[in-house]
């Protein structure tokens, strides 16, 4: 597993009318990838868990706004 | 029975008053793979699928209701004091002419929730199957909410309820394991 | 109009991250019933919750009724704000 965003090149014709999206992105996140979960496992503390939405380090997977994304790049 | 505590599972904010995103957000309220359909779906499947994996859709039910509270919370802060004329601009005219500010069981179209949203089919893998199909499309509604969201506050909630639609996901993939009954067969505990 | 202070919200972050670890194993634990460290560390936040709920109701009222928690006088259940007004 190198990447949960996955990638693809729609096909592109020279009659779209929009401006097209040369490359769409879809999530495959960690649990896809786990199998039944083993023993033991890297936790977060409490609170830090409550913040990611999961008790694990394997799991989180945080999805951001383009928005958000573009604030950060700033 | 089921007993009510008197806080959210997770400490939601909202930074701006948004009524346009309560619009949206109304889909995991009311909409077919929203909280309201994840809590009836789960808690009324448990009644027929195998002993073993009724304590996990118990759990996983009641923790959706915990999920529709906060959903609840974000529309009702989105939108606590908009005038008529904000509700209008936000598109949410047709809202306020039935039911003022109050919060309905529609999706984001306003078309109101149905049972025909679940399935309960008796098979357990059939009805785990839907679980982790409705865990990925609540997941999915999640991701496309927070693309069109400029307020970080409410996305951090957002994100705190995708990532959990995934550790459900994981959950029900693991009932599944639990139901083909090989795991005791191999070397794990 | 009064509003809660800091505290309030503080207190109430620390039991929501201790009630969350408990969430994750009670999920966790269903799927895996055999895991004796998990089970162990359930128990432990579970002990850690009571500390956090007796310190958040002495001070902001009862979090739960149906008797699971006790009454103030007067009956103090029904006080605002509740949790989507905070």
């Amino acid at each position: 597993m190198n990447t949960l965003r996955k990638t693809w090149h729609p096909y592109i014709s020279p009659f779209d009318p929009c401006t097209p999206i040369k490359v769409k992105t879809y999530s495959t996140p960690p649990n896809l990838y786990m199998g039944f979960q083993p023993p033991g496992l890297e936790q977060f503390t409490p609170m830090e868990a409550l913040r990611a939405g999961t008790l694990w380090k394997a799991f989180y997977d945080p999805w951001y706004s383009p928005y958000e994304k573009a604030r950060e790049g700033q | 029975m089921w007993v009510y505590e008197k806080k959210l599972q997770y400490p939601v904010r909202v930074s701006t008053c948004n009524p346009k995103l309560a619009k949206f957000l109304i889909e995991q309220y009311g909409g077919a793979d929203g909280e309201l359909a994840a809590a009836l779906r789960y808690l009324n499947q448990r009644y027929s699928i195998p002993d073993k994996v009724i304590g996990l859709l118990t759990d996983i039910g009641t923790e959706e209701f915990a999920h529709l509270e906060m959903i609840a919370t974000m529309v009702y802060k989105l939108t606590k004091d908009a005038t008529p004329d904000q509700m209008k601009a936000a598109g949410l005219g047709d809202h306020y002419a039935n039911h003022d500010n109050a919060l309905f069981y529609h999706n984001a179209a306003g078309v109101p929730w149905t049972a025909t949203y679940i399935q309960a089919k008796g098979d357990p893998i059939a009805d785990l199957y839907e679980d982790i199909a409705a865990e990925e499309k609540a997941r999915a509604t999640y991701q496309w909410i927070i693309n069109m969201s400029d307020d970080t506050d409410l996305n951090d909630g957002l994100r705190f309820l995708r990532e959990r639609e995934i550790i459900h996901s994981q959950r029900f993939r693991e009932a599944v394991e639990i139901l083909k009954e090989e795991r005791d067969k191999k070397k794990f505990f | 109009m009064k509003q809660l202070p800091a505290d309030y919200y503080q207190l109430l972050e620390q039991l929501q991250a201790v009630d969350f670890v408990l969430v994750e194993l009670t999920l966790y634990l269903d799927t895996h019933n055999k895991d004796t460290e998990a089970i162990k560390q359930f128990n432990h936040y579970a002990k850690e919750r009571k500390k956090l709920r007796n310190a958040i109701e002495s001070k902001y009222g009862p979090l739960m009724q149906f008797g699971h928690s006790y009454s103030g006088q007067p009956w103090n259940w029904d006080d605002a704000p509740w949790p989507w007004q905070v």
